[in-house]
């Protein structure tokens, strides 16, 4: 690693409970939290996705988004020009005249974010009172809030959480003596959301909601007795907002394979006070079958050598897998922000010595994963080829949030996205 | 970054908020660039902006130039990094690095992303080649007699579509006409190489849209001329090559048969009579929309029925040329406005970009890419130039490739109800499965509605739609006219009966329309 100058430090390694922290600070290869929508508005599907932003934020969403999907997008973005620049007043007025146009187009559109960019940003365009004012005008028919998925706020993945958290405020409240209630919180597909509540279903877990759920108008009910389980390890400010009503998380691995999926269901079970034997009933038949699964996939993978460049946060949960369940050796686990808290299990879990780096400084981690050359570098799509190009294997890590990998049912999809690029290398002879 | 990734030796260091880095993946995904671009990102966030973001360029530019040693720095402000007003070209300077440093003041609240690149590229050759500049008045002396010419293309860039190919299929013809490429760039150049650029007698423009500034800037500093038809099309390739032939005194008799084209027999062949009048809609930047429309009415026959581009830098030319096709211009970057003329002028066949290709697949109508910006799979493994003579054939292939085969549209004309030639049902030579249509639907072996039946008047949104009733036997007459024009049918039909003030649409009045808007 080279000296730190300046603000590109990188600070020395730290030994906490067995594993190697550090932080370091320069170029960061990520996307910002617009990146988001992408998946959020094909998940809340009544929902409506404006960006109040420059035309870079339209080219983002345009190419991360327009070339991947045909339906007709529930995104738009309300394009800052250089009349807005020269005062607020109009910004206001022009925003206002946007949604309304919008609106009448869209009648089935029951809640609609305005989504804070970098310009919108810097330029301190208030948008909660705009959210505040459209509000207002639309209710009952259409609720409008607002969040910040900027770049200078927001690290990819953590757009998700700025729009959960600004949910939050919303929520139906629950009374004192309302039954205890379990929120799932992170969007999950359908069909990874639809496995769970069977299992939960099957526990004698009942009252089990989902957040975000698919329609506006199902949104979950908060109280005292409301309890939370992260299915997805970005969402410290939906926690934070969530315990301000009441709610208390239970502390559990994120549901990524077999192991990680077990001890997840096990956490709300216990909280449930579930009879043991009848939570291994339940989820026995499925754990096997994923460890049946995974076993074809622990030869390709066990003693190969992994690096992750810091993406979505969910390097650390994957980590765990990848080791614990698969046998893979961790060089290095960059990850944007590392909340411990949540993370706790998952980190407990990471063998002894593993480093671990918050943060990034794309140049002098590309240093280091040169000099490691490890059979599987996790790397966003900017460096995937370049890296392949150099004779490094690699993953992209957009997948793994673009694909259903939570569940015992997923646990062998998630294993063959890191096997694919290991077998791929042997097939091709030229 | 199109022109800094395009050039070698050269680093960009960019102030921008963390996020703007994906611009990274369009080169290193869609064009399957094998490296980084030449890009540094300060990628600052929210707890930078109370702070020293001014010391964070500057430290960023330091270690760029430290670490990849290029000989030539671009500087330049992200949209918000614009709003933060920290002055990056006054910063960089500070640093006394010793390599020339070019400042880029590209307003992203104003202009887009062509006048960009048009920019950059201008202040990077004025920046090096400026100081090999001659004298002003300055008039290029005559060729030595025995002497070879040579030239400079310009224009090309990085995620380009089909710049590369483009590039090799010029300098093939050039060859031909006996015509020495002295530098190409940006694409390929370094810094170096662009102070030599003078140095050429004459300038090939293959893209205006990034190339012109330089070309207007080259002609007079260094009196060269520049080439202006763009070789796109077997005429427009002809008249490339005479204007080189005629400019160096060369004979272009080998240029013009050294590289026959299939395209020309291809499109004489009776078998593509079934293009004779295909309705086209044509959009793109300005170049390629303006050479597509050309080859469409010229080269295979089609009717131009709406053209227009998003670059407004050259509107005038467009609207120029859509009036020889007796229509008007669309000139937009909103692409709602596109979808909904394509959605109005019910084409045969969408040429456009990346977005029209979307659009006509919403719309159930073929497509061809003809333009930037292009998605992946317009970076094909093969040679593929749309420049050329070869280009030509590319074109040709390429747009009749997503067209319906002569006779099996007369098939489908004719069989309106067999299940297998439903209106959902693609070209069978693009080989996707149809699924069978509903069985109970009427089968009709009547000769269905000639195509003609629509005119090509603009047909307006009807208001008193509601107004009129369609009987069930002109619904299904309605049903036996080609899918891809029924829409225009039924809307005309509902017109003629408005302005008839027919309640009830029989067969009757459907024919009655026809005739009408026939006329």
């Amino acid at each position: 690693m080279s000296a730190a100058t300046g603000n590109c430090t990188a600070e020395g390694g730290v030994s906490r409970g067995n594993l190697r922290y550090s932080a370091e600070r320069g170029q960061r290869e990520v996307f910002c939290g617009l990146t988001g929508i992408i998946w959020l508005h094909r998940k809340i599907q009544d929902a409506f996705f404006l960006v109040v932003g420059s035309r870079t934020c339209a080219h983002l969403m345009q190419s991360a988004a327009g070339v991947m999907i045909f339906a007709e997008p529930r995104f738009a973005t309300a394009i800052i020009d250089e009349r807005d620049l020269a005062g607020l007043a109009d910004a206001n007025v022009e925003l206002d005249r946007v949604v309304t146009q919008l609106l009448e187009r869209r009648p089935d559109i029951k809640l609609l974010f305005l989504v804070g960019s970098c310009p919108s940003e810097v330029i301190k365009l208030d948008l909660s009172r705009a959210a505040l004012r459209l509000s207002s005008r639309f209710s009952p028919q259409v609720r409008v809030l607002n969040y910040s998925g900027s770049g200078i706020e927001t690290t990819f993945t953590q757009g998700e959480d700025a729009c959960l958290a600004s949910l939050v405020p919303g929520l139906p409240r629950l009374g004192e003596e309302a039954a205890p209630n379990l929120l799932i919180v992170g969007a999950l597909a359908d069909v990874v959301e639809d496995q769970m509540r069977r299992l939960f279903d099957e526990m004698g877990i009942a009252d089990v909601q989902f957040f975000p759920p698919r329609r506006s108008t199902l949104l979950p009910a908060v109280g005292a007795r409301t309890r939370y389980l992260l299915a997805q390890p970005f969402l410290a400010d939906t926690a934070r907002a969530l315990e301000e009503l009441g709610a208390r998380r239970i502390a559990a691995t994120f549901p990524l394979g077999a192991e990680g999926t077990a001890s997840w269901l096990k956490a709300a079970a216990e909280a449930w006070a579930v009879d043991p034997s009848l939570y291994r009933r339940v989820t026995q038949p499925a754990y096997e079958r994923a460890q049946r699964a995974l076993s074809r996939y622990r030869d390709l993978l066990a003693g190969k050598r992994i690096f992750f460049f810091p993406d979505s946060q969910l390097e650390v949960p994957l980590a765990r897998f990848l080791s614990a369940e698969m046998g893979m050796e961790l060089v290095e686990v960059g990850t944007p922000y590392l909340h411990r808290a949540h993370l706790s299990a998952d980190l407990d879990l990471l063998p002894p010595g593993t480093r671990v780096v918050e943060g990034q400084h794309v140049e002098n981690q590309l240093d280091r994963c040169h000099a490691a050359k490890p059979d599987l570098v996790v790397c966003g799509l900017g460096l995937a080829n370049p890296l392949e190009a150099q004779g490094l294997t690699t993953k992209w890590s957009i997948e793994l949030v673009f694909t259903p990998i939570q569940g015992f049912n997923q646990a062998a999809d998630l294993a063959e996205l890191f096997a694919r690029p290991l077998v791929r290398r042997t097939r091709l002879v030229a | 970054m199109r022109i800094a990734t395009a050039m070698t030796d050269v680093h960009y260091v960019l102030h921008a908020p963390q996020g703007d880095t994906y611009a990274d993946l369009l080169f290193t995904m869609i064009e399957r660039l094998p490296r980084r671009p030449p890009v540094t990102y300060t990628t600052f966030q929210a707890r930078d902006l109370g702070g020293d973001t001014a010391g964070l360029f500057q430290n960023a530019a330091r270690e760029a130039f430290e670490r990849f040693k290029p000989q030539a720095m671009l500087v330049g402000a992200s949209c918000t990094a614009e709003l933060i007003q920290d002055d990056p070209g006054g910063l960089a300077r500070a640093l006394r690095l010793p390599i020339p440093v070019v400042q880029l003041e590209l307003p992203s609240y104003q202009k887009k992303e062509n006048w960009g690149a048009a920019e950059t590229f201008y202040q990077i050759v004025r920046a090096m080649a400026a100081p090999q500049a001659p004298p002003p008045g300055f008039k290029r002396p005559p060729r030595a007699p025995g002497t070879r010419a040579s030239c400079n293309i310009l224009g090309p860039t990085a995620l380009g579509f089909r710049h590369r190919d483009d590039v090799q299929a010029v300098k093939l013809m050039l060859a031909d006409l006996d015509v020495d490429v002295h530098v190409v760039a940006p694409l390929g150049a370094s810094p170096g190489d662009l102070a030599r650029l003078g140095e050429a007698d004459f300038n090939v423009l293959l893209y205006p849209e990034t190339g012109s500034l330089v070309a207007q800037w080259l002609g007079r500093t260094f009196d060269q001329k520049t080439i202006k038809s763009i070789p796109i099309g077997l005429g427009a390739t002809r008249e490339f090559i005479a204007e080189i032939a005629q400019l160096t005194g060369v004979d272009p008799g080998r240029a013009l048969h050294g590289a026959p084209s299939n395209s020309s027999w291809y499109s004489h062949s009776v078998d593509s009579t079934y293009l004779t009048g295909k309705r086209v809609f044509v959009f793109g930047d300005a170049t390629h929309a303006v050479a597509a429309a050309r080859i469409a009415a010229q080269e295979l026959g089609f009717t131009v029925v709406g053209l227009g581009t998003y670059s407004r830098e050259f509107a005038r030319e467009v609207r120029e040329a859509a009036k020889l096709y007796g229509i008007e211009a669309l000139i937009t970057d909103d692409y709602l406005a596109v979808e909904a003329k394509v959605a109005e002028l019910q084409p045969e066949l969408v040429l456009g970009t990346q977005m029209e290709r979307h659009i006509a697949k919403r719309l159930g109508v073929p497509c061809a890419v003809i333009s930037a910006p292009v998605h992946v799979q317009d970076f094909p493994a093969r040679y593929s130039p749309q420049m050329g003579f070869e280009g030509a054939n590319v074109i040709f292939d390429t747009w009749v490739h997503p067209l319906m085969m002569g006779l099996e549209e007369h098939l489908l004309t004719m069989f309106r109800g067999d299940f297998e030639f439903h209106d959902a049902a693609p070209a069978s030579h693009l080989g996707f499965t149809a699924a069978p249509r509903d069985q109970t639907a009427a089968p009709a072996a009547q000769p269905a509605v000639p195509a003609e039946a629509v005119s090509d008047r603009p047909s307006a949104p009807v208001s008193a739609t509601a107004g009129a009733l369609w009987a069930v036997d002109a619904e299904k007459e309605l049903g036996k006219i080609p899918f891809f024009v029924r829409g225009k049918a039924r809307r005309n039909t509902e017109r003629f009966a408005a302005d008839n003030a027919v309640a009830l649409i029989t067969v009757e009045t459907l024919y009655d329309a026809k005739a009408h808007f026939s006329r």
